[in-house]
């Protein structure tokens, strides 16, 4: 029997069985005081998902906050709070960019799980009225070697590929990353980035009495209900995939008609407010939007098209069903709405209107099942000042001494640049398009994506990700700013302009005092240094729970940096472009090898202090490659980090076959400047003609410059270190992905 | 010859390249592109509209059409705009067909043969040289035979089949148009990335020329030959 | 030890979508025609396994289809003699 909102009056006292939908005592409590009465069924279900964890953002809220205190400067059109925030980049356009998780699904099913990562991050990007025309995947995965990463992590990249090559949408760059604290629990990061002219904004608000509320896209069936709640916001116990709920299928195709057809709809202004279904389905959907109007609404659930008829309304709420819009039009634009929707055969279907009031009102054959005011579950849910606790074993990690350095050998080159973390990505980014839609102008494995906007102008963008979780697991306020330090440098290595910032926050348990305080310490950290590099946070995503038995991962922002390039033909590529160029090193290196890869790489070591941050030396640095870049006097620009310079003049001599001569200077031991870690620095390779005019640019901004060789022949050579023949390096740098996940296509 | 013009006999032609978008295609704006840079009108011409706009040649883009769930081209080759399709092909139109358009004229019997899954079984990207082994065809008189060219390749059925009968025919014929060359990126039997039909106006390639047309974007302007040969040829 | 020939025919559950099915049932009218009332696409596996009897060969053919051959978070399989 459905339970009506008629029968919930006539016995508003009885109990409901809300702690199996994760609600605590005093939450239940509040949702009878709202209502005066028990709620329904179906609202306790909407309720409970709109309380959790990952909707509502009831542990991070209250330090989230810190990120609206950043100045917004004058770029930013749409900031947090909307499905993505949105930044002004000149020339009339805009562009909205957003990256989001999709762990414990891609755990579960790994193809699924990060094929509907995807999907829902491209309709987050859609719903702002983009046309989305990029993707990013940071990836992070167990230890390489371990029997289940050969489950995962193919699955993983073919559901990257699968989804976003038949959505026509080029994948630029990402992470992968492998270490045993992301084991059982994988991170599947999916990034988005969309361009609209600024006139074609969309927003979520429901308005206008009469307005009609539309739902277009696949039909709704009993996908991965409770997938949101129960997925996200809990943790895996030791039972591993098995006895989940059911996951959600991707259907990539109908995700390019909706797509194409709400674009239609947006160009010819057919469209009030938007909003996609995503984790929480119709249940978020209708909640926000009518919040968001400060309307009332009603629908009528009977009118939803269902692909199994004997779904109940509770379930149609629930349902994760993917490729779903919610639409709010004219009655008068409603018929043209409809036939656009046909054109690209895609369902749309009248199912409610904006109503008068401020009920949200839910209809089933003519009964109210649900009546309740929509701010309740949208704005009004729990917020929770978790107790935080310094982790116990922090000290202890800071002041566990490193191994000893060994010498710098050739041995331990090959060694490092074969090693899981820092060997070539190539077997998984073979299996994405990165050039589709004609934009692309740099892709993985280059330092950050850049993609073309305009073809009359050259406007373009960079992006990139990074994120280390050992620095964030010895300093979180430290390790969140490294990794926005790092997606900064690696954006104005190409020679863009960073302006903005977006980001995922993965952590373990909020539950768990000493998670919160990583959490609390990051956030701070992250906040602090976005606000004096003037890039703004546009929004982000919180993904909590991602522990293993108990053990939480280590904590890892992926900070997201958004770059602005007046004209993409003026771009500064990784690798090196011709023989007899100068090679110059921005920027100091100390003795900083605390969380480093080669301490975790060759002794599986984590402990010391992360490499200092020095936001002011990372601005220098920024402006000084974009400067070189936009006077043309870059040939290449790498930004060094994980593996130090050796690791960059590896990408760099491997991408174009250039080899060099490298001299190092006396102040460090060769061990510690080729692997050290050290932030702020970047290598660069200048024409000789260049040299002087760009070494004076750095000394007049006081940014140290250090010529360390040249660009020659087809082999690097370290003097009175090592030689090494580029094919040599080539081979170990390649060889390892191949030998654990099967041979690269054509060999 | 950018310009979309040709006044070597005194007259002035503007040849018009039509690029079918059908559901799911997603190379079309690219084609679109690479046409306009060879020098054509382009005109996008939609699957459910039979007329083809008195286009002079047609392009078949890459993509997903349908989401090329039950076999790739398998239902698009059913879509309004082929009949006229392949009326007009069989009387001579220039048709190239890349990746997916590969797939659909091979489902149309346009072109023998038919594109499989890659025998490795993963999508695959990679820049991909190919050995250029007929110029005759209307799309690649740009070429020398054994020029090698470099164009991406992308799919995830890519993996061309035909017995043994077929083959030798297509080869003995010269009806391979293009090799691929420094390995072999999904299997395709005797290396064959690309093939015509017996009068050389129908081509289908599996690498895709439309993403070599501009240095900034691409490996280089190799694939740009493709549309500039087909130019040549209607104005000729 | 004897050769016994095993059919597995793996599909997904009912209240998972089923794209491809989707697909080839919405082109069908496109044909000519009528709407299927159902069109739900999977994958047929034959494997030959030497076992000791009939049934070691199904008790081993259906670990292989619950390990590998399908995904029973999704799919659902059966297993029998061919």
């Amino acid at each position: 029997m459905i339970d009506t909102v008629k029968n919930a009056e006539a016995t508003a006292t009885d109990g409901l069985p809300y702690a199996e939908l994760g609600l605590q005592d005093d939450e239940y409590a509040k949702i009878v005081e709202i209502l005066g009465r028990r709620p329904t069924q179906s609202e306790l279900a909407m309720y409970s998902i709109m309380w959790s964890e990952h909707c509502s953002y009831k542990s991070s809220k209250v330090h989230l906050s810190q990120f609206g205190k950043i100045p917004k400067g004058d770029r930013m059109l749409v900031g947090m709070g909307e499905n993505a925030g949105v930044v002004d980049v000149g020339e009339g356009l805009a562009v909205t960019f957003k990256v989001e998780s999709h762990n414990h699904p891609s755990y579960v099913e790994p193809y699924q799980g990060a094929a509907t990562g995807i999907g829902g991050i491209v309709r987050d990007i859609l719903t702002m009225g983009a046309r989305p025309v990029l993707v990013m995947d940071p990836l992070r995965f167990g230890d390489a070697d371990h029997p289940d990463t050969k489950r995962v992590l193919p699955g993983i990249v073919a559901g990257v590929g699968g989804y976003g090559n038949c959505l026509g949408l080029p994948n630029v760059g990402g992470e992968v990353v492998f270490d045993p604290s992301y084991q059982g629990n994988p991170l599947v990061n999916a990034l988005c980035l969309g361009v609209m002219p600024v006139e074609r904004i969309q927003l979520s608000a429901a308005k206008g009495v009469g307005n009609v509320v539309v739902l277009l896209g696949a039909k709704t069936g009993r996908d991965g209900i409770g997938g949101v709640s129960v997925l996200a916001s809990a943790t895996f116990e030791e039972d591993g995939p098995a006895n989940r709920p059911a996951v959600q299928v991707g259907d990539p195709f109908t995700e390019k008609l909706l797509i194409e057809a709400c674009l239609e709809m947006f160009d010819a202004k057919l469209v009030e407010g938007i909003q996609d279904l995503g984790g929480a389905g119709l249940t978020c959907a209708l909640t926000e939007t009518s919040a968001a109007g400060k309307s009332g609404m009603v629908a009528y659930l009977d009118r939803v098209p269902l692909r199994e008829a004997s779904m109940d309304p509770t379930e149609v709420l629930a349902s994760e069903s993917q490729e779903r819009m919610l639409a709010i039009v004219t009655p008068d634009s409603l018929p043209e709405v409809l036939a656009i929707a046909e054109k690209w055969g895609v369902l749309a279907t009248a199912i409610g209107e904006v109503t008068t009031g401020d009920r949200l009102k839910i209809l089933w054959h003519g009964e109210a099942v649900v009546d309740v005011p929509p701010g309740s579950l949208a704005d009004d849910g729990p917020v929770y000042h978790r107790p935080m606790v310094r982790p116990a074993d922090l000290d202890a990690l800071n002041n566990a001494p490193l191994p000893d350095y060994p010498e710098a050998t050739k041995d331990l080159l090959l060694k490092m640049i074969s090693s899981p973390n820092l060997c070539s990505k190539r077997w998984v980014v073979e299996q994405y398009d990165r050039i589709v839609m004609g934009n692309s102008v740099l892709a993985w494995p280059e330092d950050a994506g850049v993609v073309r906007l305009s073809e009359q102008t050259g406007l373009g963008v960079a992006l990139a990700t990074d994120g280390n979780g050992r620095y964030t697991r010895l300093d979180p306020f430290a390790g969140a700013q490294l990794a926005l330090a790092e997606a900064y440098r690696n954006v104005a290595a190409t020679g863009a302009v960073p302006i903005a910032v977006t980001d995922c926050l993965n952590f373990g348990s909020p539950e768990d005092p000493e998670v919160m305080w990583q959490f609390a310490e990051a956030t701070r950290g992250l906040a602090e240094a976005c606000a004096f590099l003037e890039t703004p946070v546009t929004g982000g995503n919180v993904s909590f729970y991602n522990s293993t038995a108990g053990t939480p991962i280590n904590p890892t922002p992926v900070v997201g940096v958004l770059g602005l390039l007046d004209d993409v033909a003026r771009r500064t590529p990784m690798g090196f472009q011709d023989q007899g160029e100068t090679l110059l090193l921005l920027g100091d290196t100390h003795d900083e090898l605390g969380g480093s890869e080669w301490a975790w790489s060759q002794h599986r070591h984590l402990g010391g202090v992360p490499p200092r941050v020095d936001l002011a030396r990372e601005k220098v640095l920024a402006e000084v490659l974009v400067s070189g870049s936009r006077d043309g006097m870059l040939s290449s620009a790498h930004d060094l980090s994980d593996g130090g310079l050796a690791q960059a003049l590896v990408e760099s001599a491997l991408a174009k076959g250039i080899g060099a001569r490298i001299v190092l200077p006396e102040t460090q031991t060769a061990f510690v400047q080729l692997f050290s870690e050290s932030a702020g620095r970047a290598l660069v390779s200048v024409p000789r003609s260049e040299e002087l005019r760009f070494t004076e640019m750095c000394n007049v901004r006081d940014l140290p410059v250090t010529r360390i060789g040249v660009t020659d022949g087809t082999a690097l050579e370290i003097q009175d270190v090592l030689t090494v023949d580029l094919d040599e390096l080539r081979t170990a740098h390649e060889a390892t992905l191949p030998a654990l996940f099967g041979p690269l296509a054509g060999t | 010859m950018i310009g979309g013009c040709w006044r070597g006999t005194g007259r002035v032609v503007q040849v018009k390249i039509g690029v079918v978008t059908f559901p799911g295609s997603l190379d079309d704006r690219d084609a679109q592109r690479a046409a306009r840079l060879a020098g054509a009108e382009v005109t996008p011409l939609w699957h459910a509209d039979a007329d083809l706009h008195d286009v002079d040649a047609v392009v078949l883009p890459g993509g997903f059409s349908y989401g090329d769930y039950l076999r790739c081209g398998a239902i698009a080759r059913f879509a309004q705009v082929m009949p006229t399709l392949i009326d007009a092909a069989n009387g001579g139109m220039p048709v190239l067909g890349i990746c997916n358009g590969f797939q659909v004229l091979c489902e149309s019997h346009l072109l023998p043969g038919a594109l499989t899954r890659n025998q490795h079984l993963h999508f695959v990207h990679r820049d991909q040289p190919l050995r250029v082994a007929n110029n005759t065809t209307a799309w690649t008189t740009a070429y020398s035979v054994d020029q090698e060219i470099t164009i991406p390749v992308k799919n995830g059925e890519g993996c061309f089949v035909a017995d043994q009968k077929t083959l030798d025919a297509l080869e003995q014929e010269g009806r391979v148009v293009a090799y691929y060359a420094q390995g072999n990126p999904n299997g395709s039997l005797r290396d064959i990335a690309g093939i015509t039909n017996e009068r050389g106006n129908v081509l289908g390639l599996m690498p895709h020329p439309e993403h070599a047309v501009e240095a900034l974007t691409g490996p280089g302007t190799d694939g740009l030959g493709f549309f500039t040969s087909v130019l040549k040829e209607l104005v000729r | 030890m004897a050769v016994h020939k095993i059919l597995v025919d793996v599909m997904l559950k009912p209240e998972i979508l089923d794209p491809q099915g989707q697909a080839v049932a919405n082109a069908l009218p496109n044909l000519g025609y009528p709407s299927p009332v159902g069109l739900r696409i999977g994958r047929h596996v034959e494997l030959a396994l030497e076992a000791a009897d009939a049934d070691a060969a199904l008790e081993q053919a259906t670990k292989i289809a619950d390990t590998l051959l399908a995904n029973p978070v999704i799919e659902d399989y059966t297993v029998r003699l061919a």
